[in-house]
């Protein structure tokens, strides 16, 4: 059960229960998420104030990993600039999906989620905030951003 | 055609002279991948809705066709092409005598389930339906008896209405009966949920629905692993099943089509071996069912399908689902004691399938703390999302059932929802 506990860490099930920035931003750009074979679905908004995110939260519905992440993911996204978004959004993915062998960047808090490297099904779950982020900060898509 | 039989018959069945009717040791002692271990732990396979494991027999005939058969059918003069043809041949008649069809002829061995629904639906639908006709589905269908239906309605301009569902998971049948009408034309429905296990009433919609001058389509990919399917006794006009639900291997299935209308239907795609002769100026079409394929064909896997339907018809089926029935029963009472656990789907009759959720915990988390301790389920829509929508739930957690699942299999799911609860509550 040692992968299992590294997957669900205290951290990420507190999260899950209280997610941090789990509301509407009125007037933000709003950017939908939605993974359609297992239901996930989250919707993001970002404010954005002289090309820095002043503010972003999120809600939705979704697994424990995919809300931990969403909530995580706009801790570390407020004060950033969309270029520095989307650096995080690259060493992000890059935690979730490499192997042992490189080096990963230290990510902080969100390293927690690094435990879901073990698990290929999970993937989709832990990025699918992410990806929406990425849209949302180009702004270049109405249609619903999906990781499957 | 056989519907859930009752616990009181199947204990009857099973208590019958102090021996079991159904042997479920000596049945999983056929399925090799049973044997298997998963992250160190005993597979515990709850997920034959999503797809069957498969006995040896259906491997060794078709590791034996390649071996000793293989060729392509219904052209060459050789011996093993012969052999093959006599082999696919084979496959269309067990599967004619597994469905209770009057001849092999009506018989179209296509991909799948999937493959079949569009097939009806691009050859018969889209040479017969027009503007305002109306297409009747049902809101416990597959994505799959949908999206064909809706492709149809968006090339016809027919209309698509959606019978009911009450909060047990049955079909409203009021709002049926309401919603047939001279403009009905097509009725197709799932034999079985996917996602609920509700045994539907066909034999009743397919009376009324004919009496509305309406076509049936019966999708029987989640029945035939568990019923005696009789296609004549139903009266249906197509019955449409995938092999690799029913312990054959994938992209594999059998449309049965009632003779009359599969002569009157065009070809559904163009090629090899659904010609009679082909010239620039006009191409003959092959009689039926042949018509209807296209192409080099799946011969190992209807061979594997054919071994099958054997496997099956060697098995006392009635014995089997009375089996499958008692761990069915077994499983939901147990679950039912799961603190927080709610049962989506509780239809007076049911077969196979337990869908539930868990309060504070979202279903793939659960699935994937269940994997850990071995035991396989799906998790998710079950490509039914009108399914899920109307319960207003994202997602179940879906223990489905073959014919070698045990009350230990049941014992090792709710130990692991135990586990779930102890992370996650």
């Amino acid at each position: 059960m040692s992968e299992l506990s590294e997957l669900y860490q205290e951290v990420i099930l507190d999260h899950n229960r209280r997610p941090h920035n789990f509301r509407v931003i009125e007037g933000a750009t709003r950017q939908e998420g939605y993974n359609p074979l297992c239901g996930d679905r989250l919707t993001l908004y970002v404010a954005m104030d002289g090309g820095v995110i002043k503010d972003v939260a999120f809600q939705g519905s979704g697994c424990a990993i995919s809300k931990a992440s969403a909530s995580l993911m706009t801790d570390a996204l407020k004060g950033k600039t969309a270029d520095e978004a989307r650096a995080l959004f690259e060493q992000f993915h890059a935690m979730i999906t490499s192997d042992h062998s490189g080096p990963t960047a230290d990510l902080g808090k969100l390293s927690v989620l690094a435990g879901v490297r073990e698990f290929p099904t999970r993937i989709k779950c832990a990025s699918l905030a992410w990806h929406t982020m990425k849209a949302a900060v180009a702004h270049d898509t109405d249609a619903p951003v999906s990781t499957e | 055609m056989a519907t859930g039989s009752s616990s009181v018959a199947a204990h009857l069945r099973q208590g019958f002279g102090g021996q079991a009717a159904f042997d479920v040791e000596k049945v999983r002692a056929d399925f090799p991948i049973l044997a298997e271990r998963v992250h160190g732990k005993p597979l515990v396979y709850l997920d034959s809705a999503n797809t069957s494991q498969k006995p040896e027999a259906v491997l060794t005939a078709m590791d034996d066709y390649y071996r000793h058969a293989n060729a392509n059918i219904h052209r060459a003069t050789h011996l093993l092409s012969e052999r093959a043809t006599a082999l696919y041949e084979g496959g269309r008649a067990k599967a004619a005598a597994f469905l209770n069809a009057s001849h092999p002829h009506t018989i179209v061995l296509t991909r799948g389930t999937t493959d079949g629904i569009n097939l009806v639906a691009q050859s018969y639908g889209r040479s017969t339906l027009k503007a305002g006709d109306e297409i009747l589905l049902t809101w416990l269908e597959h994505h799959s008896n949908i999206v064909p239906w809706q492709l149809l309605a968006e090339q016809t301009g027919a209309v698509i209405k959606v019978v009911p569902i009450n909060e047990a998971g049955e079909l409203e049948m009021d709002q049926f009966a309401a919603m047939l009408s001279s403009r009905t034309r097509i009725l197709a429905v799932g034999h079985v949920s996917n996602a609920l296990g509700t045994i539907n009433p066909i034999k009743a919609m397919i009376a009324q629905a004919h009496a509305a001058g309406a076509v049936v389509l019966v999708d029987g990919a989640q029945a035939a692993p568990h019923l005696t399917i009789d296609v004549q006794a139903l009266d249906c006009d197509f019955y449409v099943l995938s092999s690799h639900k029913m312990f054959g291997p994938t992209g594999t299935g059998v449309l049965y089509g009632r003779a009359a209308l599969l002569e009157k239907m065009p070809p559904y795609q163009g090629g090899g071996d659904m010609i009679a002769s082909v010239t620039f100026e006009k191409t003959q079409y092959n009689q039926v069912p042949y018509k209807f394929e296209a192409g080099t064909p799946n011969m190992a896997g209807v061979v594997g399908l054919g071994a099958a339907i054997d496997y099956l018809a060697g098995i006392d089926r009635d014995a089997a689902l009375a089996h499958e029935d008692a761990v069915l029963e077994y499983a939901t009472a147990q679950v039912r004691q799961v603190p927080g656990a709610r049962i989506i789907g509780e239809a007076r009759h049911k077969t196979g399938v337990l869908s539930f959720v868990l309060e504070g915990v979202h279903p793939h988390d659960a699935g994937t703390i269940l994997d850990q301790q071995g035991v396989a389920v799906r998790t998710g829509q079950h490509c039914a999302q009108p399914v899920m929508d109307r319960f207003c739930i994202p997602a179940t957690i879906r223990a489905s059932l073959g014919i070698y699942n045990t009350r230990e299999d049941i014992d090792a799911l709710v130990h692991g929802l135990h586990k779930v609860r102890e992370l996650f509550v």
